[in-house]
């Protein structure tokens, strides 16, 4: 599985491990969603440290997480773009609509406990 | 030693099958004297002291080289192999020192001593002589230039090399605090300093864990429309990355032609001066106080 | 001496292949590591257009040399439905389209020249370059 979800405390975390390919993305979206639902978690953190290419439909799905958590009263937070994956979002003009972006873990995690 | 020209040369019709005739012969003359004219060009290099950082033995066996490839490039009217091997000479010479003056000065040498052997041969003949010589001179000076370009080109690189190392020396992203670095920027800018400033704030994020950075462009006295998108970028990935930016010393010249340039200003928080946008950082990092279990002193007004 | 990868798209596993192929490429001929990110993720939009409106698809990355200066270059080559308005998806007034538009529109962002021919019921070739030396010093920190 290339996404392991844990919980910790009233978090999900969610790690990615390698590239994914579109179906994967549907199924991290998928996992997320009920995964949200199942434990009433109050924020999630997407890691996405593994990713050398952050596109369209990555974006979307991550923005579609997080509104839908919105709705249920859950924080989302994505953290570990790389420098380069930024620059080439930000060249592209993709925003990661309703999420909240950290650096790593650690500073997810602050942001979500702030 | 005279040698029988066997093209009808007091025709005066020449069609291009007579010039391939004529640098076969004349390619033919230059590998047959090889020794004596590869040594006289060595001579005459020593002569005129270039290459001076060369020992005796390393010229000669680079002459030995050139002599070769070049007459090869005039045979096969094909310069590819020269460029690489000039490549490779350059990349092997420009760390000992050789100038550019030199390395064009003893490709010109070879280019004269050559065409002195053929008007020596081919003296008695001005008709031939001439034609050999419009056989010889696009090729050799075509081989001049090919060689000097690679070489200036290889010295560019490594020049530019040096200039990004100075660079990096000279911009450097300032840690102040914890999860606070100030990027004062200073003098123009043009894409590539852009470009290089945003990577090296980038990977600042990155390895002080910054949670604030100001970026100071007192020192920058106007910006185009693509160091402008630069700009912007560098808010946008520097929020990627979790960080938030607040530009300093944004003149009204600058702000104008952002503004006109649709830059979107409410993206990028901006306060007067460095001082400002320090005291400003400093208020935002206190309200996002850590709290972990571990350590219950935070308040730190 | 041509250096050319061909990726045949038939999944999005195929996407994958064709944007690390496509940064490799373009790591080689010297671009930067963030120039290449710009790359591996204009092909992955254009790939995805593939698999989505068309089914099946090649992609062929190539390194180019014109005049001095060194590139890559990117074919995608489709016989999909086609697009009936190839201007108007550039012009990207298909804004809010999460279709054809946001991938083309990506990819004219990210790359250096990008030229889309297609005919309606015959397939769509989307052609995408990006040169070197515009980031001379970005290359040259990958070396450093």
């Amino acid at each position: 599985m290339t996404v392991s979800i844990l919980k910790q405390r009233d978090y999900l975390i969610a790690s990615v491990q390698s590239d994914l390919t579109d179906t994967e993305v549907i199924e991290l979206r998928d996992a997320l969603l009920s995964e949200v639902a199942k434990h009433r978690a109050r924020g999630v953190i997407v890691d996405v440290g593994a990713l050398d290419v952050i596109d369209s439909f990555v974006s979307r799905s991550l923005s579609t997480v997080a509104r839908t958590n919105q709705l249920r009263g859950a924080k989302t937070v994505v953290v570990g773009i790389q420098p380069d994956v930024a620059v080439a979002m930000s060249q592209f003009g993709l925003r990661l609509d309703a999420v909240e972006t950290a650096l790593d873990l650690e500073a997810g995690l602050q942001l979500l406990d702030g | 030693m005279s040698e029988k020209v066997s093209s009808p040369a007091t025709s005066a019709d020449h069609g291009p099958n007579d010039d391939a005739a004529l640098l076969r012969e004349l390619v033919a003359h230059l590998r047959k004297n090889r020794s004596a004219l590869r040594e006289e060009w060595s001579r005459r290099i020593t002569d005129a002291a270039l290459l001076s950082v060369m020992t005796p033995d390393e010229i000669f066996s680079e002459v030995t080289a050139v002599y070769d490839n070049y007459v090869d490039a005039l045979e096969t009217g094909s310069v590819e192999a020269l460029e690489a091997y000039a490549k490779n000479l350059s990349e092997r010479i420009i760390p000992r020192g050789v100038e550019t003056h030199e390395v064009l000065g003893v490709v010109l040498l070879l280019r004269d001593v050559l065409a002195r052997s053929l008007f020596e041969k081919y003296q008695r003949d001005t008709e031939l002589l001439n034609r050999i010589l419009d056989a010889y001179e696009p090729a050799a000076n075509r081989i001049a230039v090919t060689v000097g370009v690679s070489f200036v080109q290889e010295r560019e690189r490594v020049i530019r090399q040096q200039q990004l190392a100075i660079r990096e020396l000279s911009t450097p992203v300032l840690k102040v605090r914890d999860q606070l670095l100030i990027l004062p920027i200073i003098g123009a800018l043009d894409t590539g300093r852009a470009r290089q400033l945003t990577e090296q704030l980038l990977h600042g994020i990155r390895e002080n864990r910054a949670k604030v950075v100001v970026i100071d462009i007192t020192g920058v006295p106007s910006i185009d429309i693509a160091v402008a998108n630069h700009l912007v970028q560098a808010v946008r990935a520097s929020g990627l990355m979790g960080a938030r930016v607040i530009i300093t010393g944004l003149s009204a010249g600058i702000a104008q032609t952002l503004v006109n340039l649709g830059v979107d200003l409410s993206m990028m928080q901006s306060v007067g001066d460095l001082q400002g946008g320090i005291e400003e950082a400093e208020r935002q990092l206190s309200y996002a106080v850590t709290r972990t279990p571990e350590a219950p002193r935070d308040r730190e007004a | 001496m041509t250096n050319e990868a061909r990726v045949q798209i038939e999944s999005d596993a195929d996407t994958v292949i064709a944007r690390q192929q496509g940064r490799v490429t373009a790591l080689r001929i010297g671009l930067s590591r963030t120039d290449a990110t710009f790359v591996a993720t204009a092909i992955s939009e254009i790939a995805r257009n593939i698999t989505v409106h068309a089914g099946r698809g090649e992609i062929v990355i190539r390194e180019i040399n014109d005049s001095g200066r060194t590139g890559i270059v990117v074919i995608a080559r489709d016989e999909g439905p086609g697009i009936s308005d190839v201007e108007a998806v550039l012009r990207h007034d298909y804004i809010s389209e999460a279709g054809l538009g946001i991938g083309l529109w990506g990819a004219q962002r990210l790359m250096d020249e990008v030229v889309v021919t297609s005919e309606l019921g015959k397939g769509t070739t989307v052609t995408m370059t990006k040169w070197c030396g515009a980031d001379q010093v970005g290359a040259l920190l990958n070396e450093v």
